[in-house]
């Protein structure tokens, strides 16, 4: 083996002896040959036997001569205990089973390992790497690259630390030293060996920006305790749990290695650790693809439709809504699993939305479906266009998640035209609503209208209407087209909420007036971008 | 049933005559459907009747409350002064020197009064169902269907007014 050299010797000995496998024993070495983590087990194992043999006889009398670490010398005292003894402090565990370095390598079973627990053992075989692609091609996603996240048992981390505290005393001993920084970390080899693995068997490559992600999550019951001696050591690193959660989380337990002194972590946690009976286990394998983006606009023809679904106590008070309507044949096509609808602003259930529409984007949650073209998508929007003529959608395009931002530019500074048609109570005459036209800049002061005031804070707003124009339709009708601030209640300033809006149509005519109809004309936002038809 | 057009579309109509046995001092209670309350003078109140004006309307109830210090934050209206039906809403005083107390007629929190009516008493009159209402109220979520028990109907007050006018006669 090439990569190792006299000055790992110890280090393979006392990893192997102790019962650790091929590849984390590399890691300790800091070998950084990814080639060399994905030669097959067996032949890892027969290399490191004949890299110690070369050595043997110095080797054994190394062994006994050298001044043993301390924690070995107490494992050679206790081997009349069983191999699951454990002392009350808990320092003590399995008996060795070499004394020199042969018997051990040559038992027929493949031990699990005591420091990655299987994972660079097992978990790197095809016959893994086979069940997770059924698993990816059986969900059925389109992708064009993956990333592989994997989630390690809180306990390896533990490992970890006791295998490197007991490296770190064999190399004192002999007058050596080794830098913590240079071991290679388990997740990173084993991302080295099970990536081309994945990549060769899904036909992608692997890609840290990917948005398609396979994950898997690893678990082993059998040391989940390992970790609870962490808790008495340092209580500050673990929060209260949530719901059922563990309180031993990665991340909590990361922490509390980083603060607990050597001497400590000694006193509680065996050092080699011991063997466990059994692998860890893949407890969740599950795919998922980033959230895909479409926008465009909406014109809303309907007087009865509501943006999101009315539900009350239950009960749906109004069939169908805006998003449902557009969202069904996307979340259809897609194959996601949920949406998000968002709008630049909406309108009431009985308002209609004219013009050009408004803007709307969607959100398509773990899309299994991603690529769409052009042609594809105008497709798309006919079929939308074709299901309802409630609503009607244009522009209909694929965009990036800044979409979102984009949207609530336009909800909150951009202008809105607006035409409505006003009642009053006493008679008009065409001179009456003359004057309309020539306000420019009409400022308001709008409280909270009533109609919203159960879910909304008290407060006064004001907005500005900006031009309007009136079109007398007889003694009691006449139509107002305004071009308003963004935010400004139309119909509150029509009737005028119990004076609460002011000025109001009523005031600026002397007369009480209502609202019978409301239309958006337009929303000024010049986004998303228009497609020719 | 809904009131009128204008601002009182999406309202139910309810009252509660002849309050703390004063006679005709009734009020009716707007209530839209979303259980925000408008409190308002009822038609039959003789600061409505021709004759009588308003001189001045005092929202300091007592010694230590004034409505005018209500003050609300946030979505559920923390702050609020918490109201019971006979708790008064604010004083007035026409210039025949008589004074009415109008009251609130529902449990729940007092989210404004209108100060509209302080500066522009005429309002109250010309216009006692809109623009000159007296406060609004929020009830509680989990009386908002019982805050109306104690009320009358539309139909049930109309049936009061008719014994009154038959009484009289």
């Amino acid at each position: 083996m090439s990569s190792l050299t006299e000055k790992d010797r110890p280090i393979v000995q006392l990893l192997l002896n102790t019962g650790t496998c091929p590849r984390c024993i590399l890691r300790f070495c800091c070998v950084g040959s990814q080639m060399l983590y994905r030669h097959p087990y067996k032949e890892l194992m027969k290399d490191l036997k004949e890299f110690l043999k070369n050595n043997q006889e110095e080797e054994d009398t190394d062994c006994f001569d050298v001044v043993d670490p301390p924690c070995k010398r107490i494992r050679l005292e206790q081997t009349e205990e069983g191999p699951d003894a454990l002392n009350h402090n808990g320092a003590l565990q399995q008996i060795p089973l070499v004394n020199d370095g042969n018997t051990a390598v040559e038992n027929s079973a493949v031990k699990v390992c005591n420091v990655c627990l299987g994972i660079l053992q097992e978990f790197c075989e095809a016959d893994f790497v086979k069940k997770v692609c059924q698993k990816v091609n059986s969900a059925d996603y389109q992708f064009t690259s993956f990333v592989f996240s994997v989630s390690l048992p809180p306990q390896l981390s533990v490992r970890e630390r006791a295998a490197w505290l007991l490296v770190k005393q064999e190399m004192r001993n002999l007058g050596l030293s080794l830098a913590k920084d240079d071991i290679v970390q388990l997740k990173e080899a084993y991302k080295w060996i099970i990536h081309p693995q994945l990549s060769e068997e899904l036909g992608v490559p692997a890609d840290g920006k990917s948005l398609f992600e396979v994950s898997v999550v690893f678990a082993h019951p059998e040391t989940d305790e390992e970790c609870h001696f962490l808790a008495t050591a340092c209580p500050d690193c673990f929060k209260r749990a949530k719901n059922k959660q563990s309180v031993f989380t990665r991340m909590a337990v990361i922490k509390a290695l980083e603060k607990i002194k050597e001497d400590d972590f000694l006193k509680h946690f065996p050092c080699p650790p011991g063997s466990p009976k059994n692998l860890c286990v893949a407890v969740e394998i599950q795919c998922n693809n980033g959230a895909v983006f479409v926008a465009g606009r909406y014109n809303k023809y309907s007087r009865n439709l509501p943006q999101t679904p009315w539900i009350i106590d239950g009960e749906r008070k109004l069939e169908s809504s805006v998003e449902e309507l557009i969202s069904e044949h996307l979340m259809a096509e897609f194959k996601a699993d949920s949406f998000n609808f968002s709008s630049s602003g909406r309108e009431d259930v009985d308002v209609r939305t004219l013009g050009s529409g408004r803007p709307f984007a969607i959100e398509l949650v773990n899309p299994r479906r991603i690529h769409f073209t052009a042609e594809e998508m105008k497709r798309l929007q006919q079929t939308i266009n074709n299901s309802s003529d409630k609503i009607q959608v244009r522009d209909l395009q694929l965009v990036t998640r800044e979409a979102i931002g984009r949207m609530k530019e336009g909800e909150e500074e951009k202008t809105k035209t607006y035409s409505a048609l006003i009642w009053t109570d006493k008679a008009i005459q065409k001179e009456d609503i003359a004057f309309l036209d020539d306000i420019k800049e009409l400022k308001l002061d709008q409280k909270t209208p009533l109609r919203v005031l159960h879910r909304r804070p008290l407060a006064v707003r004001c907005r500005i209407i900006h031009t309007m124009k009136s079109e007398y339709i007889d003694e009691h009708h006449f139509r107002l087209h305004l071009k308003t601030q963004a935010g400004t209640y139309i119909k509150e300033f029509v009737h005028g909420d119990f004076g609460r809006t002011k000025p109001n149509i009523g005031s600026l005519l002397n007369r009480t007036a209502d609202i019978l109809e409301l239309d958006v004309e337009s929303v000024d936002v010049d986004w998303p971008p228009t497609l020719d038809d | 049933m809904a009131a009128g057009g204008g601002a009182e579309r999406y309202f139910t109509r309810w009252y509660k005559p002849d309050v703390k046995g004063r006679p005709c001092e009734d009020f009716c209670v707007l209530q839209h459907s979303n259980r925000i309350c408008v409190i308002t003078l009822a038609e039959a109140h003789p600061l409505l009747q021709s004759g009588k004006t308003i001189k001045s309307v005092n929202y300091q109830i007592s010694a230590n409350c004034s409505r005018l210090q209500n003050k609300v934050s946030g979505k559920s209206k923390r702050g609020a002064q918490f109201l019971t039906e006979l708790a008064p809403l604010c004083r007035i005083s026409s210039s025949d020197g008589e004074e009415y107390t109008v009251y609130s007629c529902i449990r729940g929190r007092l989210i404004e009064v209108n100060e509209n009516i302080l500066s522009n008493p005429a309002i109250l009159q010309e216009k006692p169902s809109t623009e000159g209402y007296i406060a609004v109220v929020l009830p509680k979520f989990e009386e908002s269907k019982s805050v109306t028990q104690g009320l009358l109907t539309q139909k049930e007050y109309g049936e009061v007014l008719l014994k009154r006018l038959n009484s009289s006669s």
